[in-house]
């Protein structure tokens, strides 16, 4: 009888435990997974390094015009500045010896003038950093939205769909694998570096950015695609998919609103490292002189120029790499945040 | 005029810094080669060059690179050769194989030679007149780079440019075995006939060396050394010729080292370290910027700097706008400030502004600067000004202008720099940096539609119309091909008469020719403006701390086989 007698209070536990699951319903996945992300120390602080590169780089006009007063774009070999009261040349040519060569001037580490001190043309290096920085990671973004969106649309056609579509894209993304990825690059990069894009209705000029962001996206393409066509090949025999065609709904529908929802946290856990492989690889044909071209500067092509001045002036070529070390680092730590976060079981340095 | 591919070849593989070609003024000391008698004490031991990579074929009638044309000053002869002296001298032709200059009559238009006698090939094969028309027939039918531009001027040179396999030349060189002579007919005179001999292409070969480029395979010669082995990738032996005796030491002198070792593969900056370590004697390649400042102070008595015959210029295309408008070519040529030129190449010590076409020191040249920031025939400085001033009055103010420049440091700096002058004055202007490989035929094929591009010229020998007629007469310019040497299109009939009342004074009046080449390069640079001369390079020879007896040779740079390694 005590037991029915405690009915009301069985009433007020079940109402509790239901009310509790009706609290973990109503957060979602995705809500839990930022969570997760959220609590994770190193994700965060990459998060935050990464955030700040950014917004150092989108301050670099601010920077050249207020407080370098320089162009950096623009040569200054006559050019001379004043520090600690003494005018100094810019491009000073030796003196001692036989006189041979023009050394650029050092870095002075004053954020007025040259602070990491002139290239080849006696531009300010720091300058060019900062605008450099905001072409190798508008590249290295963009390139891999670019990637994962077609990689995903790829994947997913070719997982769902099956038979022939299957066949079609796998064969097409084989033919990309094949090539070594640098060498599939370099050879795309010659070719149209050169001569620009021409698509009849579309082109693209030779010393445009969408060129090295196409190439780089594209490269990239069946490294994302494979494992998304692999993950929708094994959610198609899940039983909310065989559900959702034997209630007659409709292959984009099923696309959009059953298989969608299940690879996006793959995808996103793909992002992050395909925007560091990108900056690598876009640093890469820069170095080389086929990636991003003059006048715009990026911090592959900074490195290149700092080449030539390795034994006089190395910062020029040490302080873009220290920068392409810092992003990428920081892009692989968060990755490995959101791969806990999202999709623990992704393999992602396996797959790429 | 293929032959400037291969010039500018060089200029490519020396362009980062110091550079090449064919002659220049001697800055340095320079003594006979020969001359000054043979020190025996010295001979012996292995001179080690280094190079980055291999300069192609060993073919001399073939090859074209300053590279392999060094060394062929002691492996091969022709007829008459430049001589083998330090400075001015150094352009001077002398006989060579032959005893004598030749006898010049028909009105110019035949040469008449004879051939010392007891001379023999490295593979112990006498040199007979039958090897001389084989060998001028074999230039022909290994499609030489210069046989339709310098050769064909020889009685039955077209018919061999048209059809080379059936080459006779039956009239235009005839050899008499009994007597040694070797008689040259041409179609026309030319007074740089000889000069063309002298080079590497007229060197003379074994009869029987095979029509066709050799490559990798070493061909007898008569110099006092012969190729033993060539192995592109890895190195290029040169040992002494058992059979060579010297005839002429002014043309031919007998060499020092006992063996001469070219090594292919390692980076400049190594063979830098190779050289300062002494485990390198001497390297082909230009010194790196960064490495500048090292050599010229810690090891200064190593190095040897020599005024280059040479041009780096901005050639710009009269035939599409903007700068099919003088005054636009004007302003280029005020705005640009050749002094921050001279700093990209390496400093003052290393570049020399110029204003005209000819470079100092070469037959011709006259001291003048139409576009200056002061009234002078020195170059002072650009006149910012004034160029801005001429672009709005040629109504090409707002213009798109790209510039083409190699994309090697120095080149794509230079082009750089230009576009950013270009800027200034208020064109929009942008780079267009292309390989090495393709930058030279691209900027010269008019279907490219190239405005403005960075580039160099060296000589081929000591005559004013190597720059001037090459570079900028009619027959230089040719629609829609990579062989259209005249770059900037200029086709002036008034100036090509000029040229060839100059070319028929230099038969009869050399002084009065040059005289006259001298008024061309004004009047070029003032009334059409094709080019912005932008600066004479200098040349850089880094040696071992063991070398001595540095030469060098205006027209073919330093004697390798002259070094003491001893």
């Amino acid at each position: 009888m005590g037991e029915i007698g405690e009915l009301p209070a069985t009433e007020s536990v079940a109402t509790k435990i239901t009310v509790k699951l009706a609290a973990v319903d109503s957060e979602s996945p995705w809500r839990s997974s930022l969570q997760q992300l959220r609590r994770n120390r190193a994700a965060m602080v990459s998060l935050g390094v990464l955030l700040f590169m950014v917004a150092v780089t989108l301050l670099a006009p601010v920077y050249a015009h207020d407080i370098a007063h320089s162009n950096p774009f623009a040569s200054n070999l006559q050019g001379r500045i004043k520090i600690g009261g003494h005018y100094r040349s810019v491009m000073p040519a030796n003196t001692q010896g036989l006189g041979l060569g023009v050394t650029p001037i050092g870095p002075t580490w004053h954020f007025s003038t040259y602070f990491l001190g002139a290239d080849e043309l006696g531009r300010d290096v720091f300058a060019r950093i900062l605008y450099g920085g905001r072409v190798t990671l508008l590249i290295g973004f963009s390139s891999g939205l670019i990637c994962i969106a077609v990689a995903t649309v790829l994947g997913m056609l070719a997982g769902y769909f099956g038979r022939a579509t299957d066949w079609i894209i796998s064969r097409l993304l084989d033919i990309v694998w094949a090539f070594p990825i640098y060498l599939l690059a370099i050879s795309l990069s010659v070719i149209l570096v050169t001569s620009g894009l021409d698509l009849g209705i579309v082109h693209i000029g030779a010393g445009s950015l969408l060129l090295p962001i196409l190439i780089i996206a594209s490269v990239y393409v069946p490294y994302v695609a494979r494992p998304v066509r692999g993950i929708v090949f094994s959610l198609k025999e899940r039983d909310f998919i065989q559900a959702a065609i034997a209630s007659g709904a409709s292959d984009w529908h099923i696309l959009r609103k059953e298989i969608w929802p299940n690879v996006a946290p793959s995808v996103i856990v793909f992002f992050p490292l395909m925007v560091a492989l990108n900056i690598l690889t876009e640093s890469a044909l820069s170095i080389l002189g086929i990636g991003v071209q003059p006048p715009q500067a990026s911090w592959g092509t900074i490195i290149n120029d700092g080449l030539q001045l390795l034994y006089t002036r190395p910062w020029v070529a040490i302080a873009p790499g220290i920068c392409i070390v810092i992003v990428c680092v920081a892009l692989n730590i968060l990755g490995d945040g959101v791969r806990d976060a999202f999709d623990p079981r992704a393999k992602l340095r396996g797959s790429i | 005029m293929s032959r400037l591919k291969s010039m500018k070849r060089m200029g490519v593989i020396l362009s980062s810094m110091a550079v090449c070609s064919f002659g220049i003024i001697a800055v340095s000391t320079s003594s006979p080669a020969g001359a000054s008698g043979y020190q025996s004490q010295h001979a012996g031991g292995t001179l080690h060059l280094d190079a980055t990579a291999a300069g192609g074929t060993l073919d001399p009638q073939v090859n074209y690179t300053l590279q392999y044309w060094q060394l062929y000053q002691a492996t091969y002869d022709g007829l008459v050769s430049f001589q083998k002296v330090g400075g001015d001298p150094s352009f001077d032709v002398v006989p060579d194989l032959a005893t004598a200059m030749p006898k010049v009559t028909n009105a110019g238009k035949t040469y008449t030679f004879t051939l010392r006698k007891g001379i023999k090939f490295s593979d112990g094969k006498t040199v007979t007149v039958a090897d001389v028309l084989a060998s001028f027939q074999r230039l022909f039918k290994v499609s030489n780079p210069n046989a339709g531009s310098w050769y064909n001027d020889i009685v039955g040179g077209p018919a061999c440019v048209t059809t080379p396999a059936t080459c006779k030349l039956t009239s235009g060189v005839v050899v008499n075995a009994a007597t040694n002579s070797v008689v040259f007919n041409l179609i026309a005179p030319d007074s740089e006939f000889l000069d063309q001999l002298s080079v590497p292409f007229g060197s003379i070969i074994p009869a029987n060396t095979p029509a066709k480029d050799e490559g990798d395979t070493p061909i007898p010669g008569t110099g006092a050394y012969a190729f033993t082995s060539y192995n592109p990738n890895s190195a290029l032996i040169m040992k002494r010729n058992k059979f060579f005796k010297v005839w002429s030491a002014a043309a031919q002198p007998k060499g020092y080292p006992d063996e001469i070792d070219m090594t292919f593969g390692l980076p400049v900056e190594s063979e830098v370290t190779a050289v300062a370590n002494g485990q390198a004697d001497w390297i082909f390649d230009p010194i790196p910027a960064d490495r500048l400042s090292e050599i010229s102070t810690k090891y200064a008595t190593q190095v040897h700097v020599h005024t280059l015959t040479a041009d780096w210029y901005a050639p710009m295309n009269v035939n599409i706008a903007p700068f099919n408008n003088l005054r636009a070519r004007q302003a280029v040529n005020y705005a640009l400030n050749k002094n921050s030129l001279v700093k990209l190449y390496g400093g003052p010590q290393l570049a020399v502004p110029t204003c005209t076409i000819l470079p100092p020191g070469f037959p011709g040249y006259v001291k003048s600067c139409a576009y200056n920031s002061k009234s002078s025939s020195t170059y002072a400085g650009p006149d910012l000004k004034k160029a801005k001033a001429l672009v709005k009055a040629s109504g090409t103010f707002g213009a798109k202008v790209a510039v083409v420049a190699q994309n090697d440091p120095v080149d794509l700096s230079v082009g750089e720099y230009i576009q950013g002058v270009l800027n200034q004055i208020g064109y929009k202007a942008t780079v267009k940096p292309l390989s090495q490989n393709i930058e030279f035929s691209y900027i010269q094929n008019t279907n490219n539609k190239v405005q403005i591009s960075v580039t160099q010229w060296f000589q081929d020998y000591p005559a004013a119309s190597d720059f001037l007629k090459v570079l900028l007469s009619c027959s230089g310019f040719h629609k829609a091909s990579d062989n259209s040497i005249n770059i900037s299109g200029l086709c002036s009939p008034s100036i090509d008469a000029k040229m060839a009342t100059a070319e028929t004074l230099e038969l009869t009046n050399q002084t009065a020719a040059n005289k006259l080449w001298g008024q061309i390069d004004q009047t070029i640079m003032t009334t059409e403006a094709p080019w912005v001369p932008l600066f004479n390079p200098k040349l850089v020879d880094f040696v071992g701390k063991r070398v001595g007896n540095y030469q060098f040779s205006l027209q073919f740079y330093m004697y390798v086989d002259q070094l003491w390694v001893k």
